[in-house]
């Protein structure tokens, strides 16, 4: 899959300019573009919801869970698939606890009856 | 079984809910749809790769998610709110051994993640990558383990400082690279297992310097390496989708410790060297001056706000120490219901993280629209007739401002000394973690309540009828 989006990436851009850009380039972009989407959408967090950010951003990073799967994924088990299996745990952990424990703080902020 | 091109959109798909998820946290009332659109990205992202041909072995992955997906949620269930530094350090921690480990895994076996090169070994693109997400997610494990000890109480918070610390953490730095342009080199296992070894020990000497006091900065600075950690592995995958979220969560991490370092006044760099907080306190308590203050009782502070217009709280952690918070709400009820204007301040380092004394007051069930920031609420203080001071001390020492010879001038703090009168709730005149006395205890408009935050509040409580 992962190399077949790079194929289709590196074809429209293969088209439009003539000549093969490094599937890396092209991560890149993604890259810096999505840095300054986060500069300015954090920016904007309320200083009194900095702690739910911090838990939420620990669930979102726990996304490498995405990495975790494919590795676990063959049938047959070898070192790969165990290491695969336990950072599967391990960020079923961070994606369950900071979801969960950021709707709980999130839940706590009332406004004045 | 989708299409690689309809794989590809569910992860744009998913990418857009994780921005709308950090979007949402702009306010309260958004923030809880935010948080329902970051679980929807990140379930989107899970099913669709469950549902990849590459992906078989179902009774195991289950079995595995079942078991991080109970810990995880009893654990966001149980755990005070006190204790949310340490918690987010830990999950930190979580997410570096689990970069690590899939670092390892795609290292042994390159075909499952479909990036072998025709040799079945790694394109040098992907050596790089691999280099670089193995040792940011290994130094992040370490580092936040230790981080963890430190703020739990397992290990001393005290800075652990020895002669040659940062020649030794360059030799190793210096080590870690030289090891990972070999692993480059030669794919070989010694050349990535030593620099994977060395990332470890590097992530723990880095932060055995650095004094509880600092910790708010250290947890944000971790927060960000996660993401890098995550941005790391997304680019061995080619998965924009970890890109896009690494980066986010990286840029979050960045602008917070960003936040932190300018409240404290300190460089990142000077955060990062170590040794602040321990031993200069001791130094403090010696220069301590034996000037007069004027002490009062729970019933004279009770009579002083219960005739105010306007009473601006200033907590600090002491507050959360002494366990106040719900004796304090109490009180602040009962004066809201005198028609007493009750305001909070709340300086960025208030907490142990940032924005830890919002949340340790949301659950008081103190409402959030009178709890202000420094900015917001600093012009009001001249306007106020009673600030109140409850086991804070350096975030309101005048020292910040006025001597240019003190360790903290420069820091921004919260103006109370401007208010007509300032109520002081502490329980003896030692000095705060910068070890330094503070000015305002010896003002004339200065009452200092010494006691136990809990009781003080108790006792003005019952003293207001």
């Amino acid at each position: 899959m992962n190399t077949l989006t790079h194929d289709v990436a590196q074809a429209t851009t293969q088209a439009a300019h003539g000549a093969p850009v490094d599937p890396f380039v092209f991560s890149f972009t993604v890259f810096v573009l999505a840095v300054i989407v986060g500069y300015h959408v954090v920016w904007n967090v309320t200083p009194a919801l900095h702690t739910p950010l911090m838990s939420v951003t620990n669930a979102i990073s726990s996304i490498i869970i995405v990495g975790a799967l494919l590795a676990a994924g063959p049938v047959e088990m070898n070192l790969a698939t165990v290491l695969g299996l336990v950072a599967v745990g391990l960020a079923s952990v961070n994606i369950f606890g900071g979801f969960m424990v950021t709707q709980r703080m999130l839940a706590m902020f009332k406004k004045r009856k | 079984m989708l299409s690689a091109n309809m794989v590809a959109l569910a992860y744009l798909a998913a990418s857009i809910l994780i921005i709308l998820a950090l979007k949402g946290l702009s306010s309260p009332e958004s923030s809880r749809r935010g948080n329902a659109y970051g679980m929807m990205g990140m379930g989107i992202a899970a099913l669709v790769t469950l549902q990849l041909d590459a992906v078989q072995n179902y009774a195991w992955i289950v079995a595995a998610v079942a078991v991080g997906g109970i810990i995880g949620g009893v654990a966001a269930r149980k755990v005070p709110m006190t204790h949310m530094p340490q918690t987010v350090a830990f999950m930190h921690s979580m997410v570096g051994l689990a970069a690590v480990l899939i670092a390892v895994s795609a290292f042994y076996d390159p075909a499952a993640y479909g990036i072998a090169a025709a040799d079945g070994g790694l394109h040098m693109a992907s050596r790089i990558e691999l280099f670089l997400g193995t040792f940011i997610g290994a130094i992040t494990f370490t580092a936040s383990l230790i981080a963890f000890g430190k703020l739990q109480g397992v290990l001393s918070g005290k800075p652990l400082v020895f002669a040659g610390q940062h020649w030794l953490n360059l030799i190793l730095g210096t080590a870690m690279i030289a090891a990972g342009i070999m692993f480059c080199a030669t794919q070989g296992w010694e050349p990535f297992l030593v620099m994977l070894a060395i990332a470890l020990v590097l992530g723990v000497l880095l932060i055995v310097p650095i004094g509880g006091a600092d910790m708010p900065v250290i947890v944000s600075m971790l927060n960000s390496y996660s993401g890098w950690a995550a941005a790391g592995i997304g680019f061995t995958l080619g998965n924009n989708m970890l890109i896009i979220a690494g980066a986010l969560v990286g840029s979050s991490g960045a602008i917070l410790s960003y936040i932190m370092c300018k409240a404290m006044n300190r460089s990142l760099f000077n955060v990062l060297l170590g040794g602040f907080g321990g031993e200069v306190a001791s130094g403090g308590t010696a220069q301590r001056s034996d000037r007069p203050v004027h002490s009062g009782a729970a019933e004279d502070a009770a009579f002083l706000i219960k005739n105010a217009r306007s009473v601006v709280i200033v907590p600090g952690y002491g507050l959360a120490v002494a366990r106040a918070q719900h004796a304090m709400k109490e009180m602040v009820d009962a004066l809201l219901a005198r028609g007493v204007d009750v305001k909070f301040a709340i300086h960025p380092v208030a907490g142990r993280m940032p924005g830890h004394m919002n949340v340790l007051l949301a659950e008081a069930d103190v409402p959030y629209d009178i709890v202000h920031e420094m900015d917001e609420i600093n012009s009001e203080f001249s306007d106020t007739d009673v600030a109140l001071v409850i086991g804070a001390n350096d975030v309101v020492n005048p020292a910040a401002k006025t001597d240019p010879a003190s360790p903290i001038y420069g820091m921004p703090i919260l103006e109370a000394g401007k208010a007509e009168h300032v109520i002081i709730i502490k329980r003896s005149l030692a000095p705060g973690y910068a070890g330094l006395d503070n000015d305002l205890f010896y003002m004339d408009k200065t009452m200092m309540l010494f006691d136990d935050a809990k009781k003080a509040c108790e006792s003005i409580l019952q003293a207001l009828d």
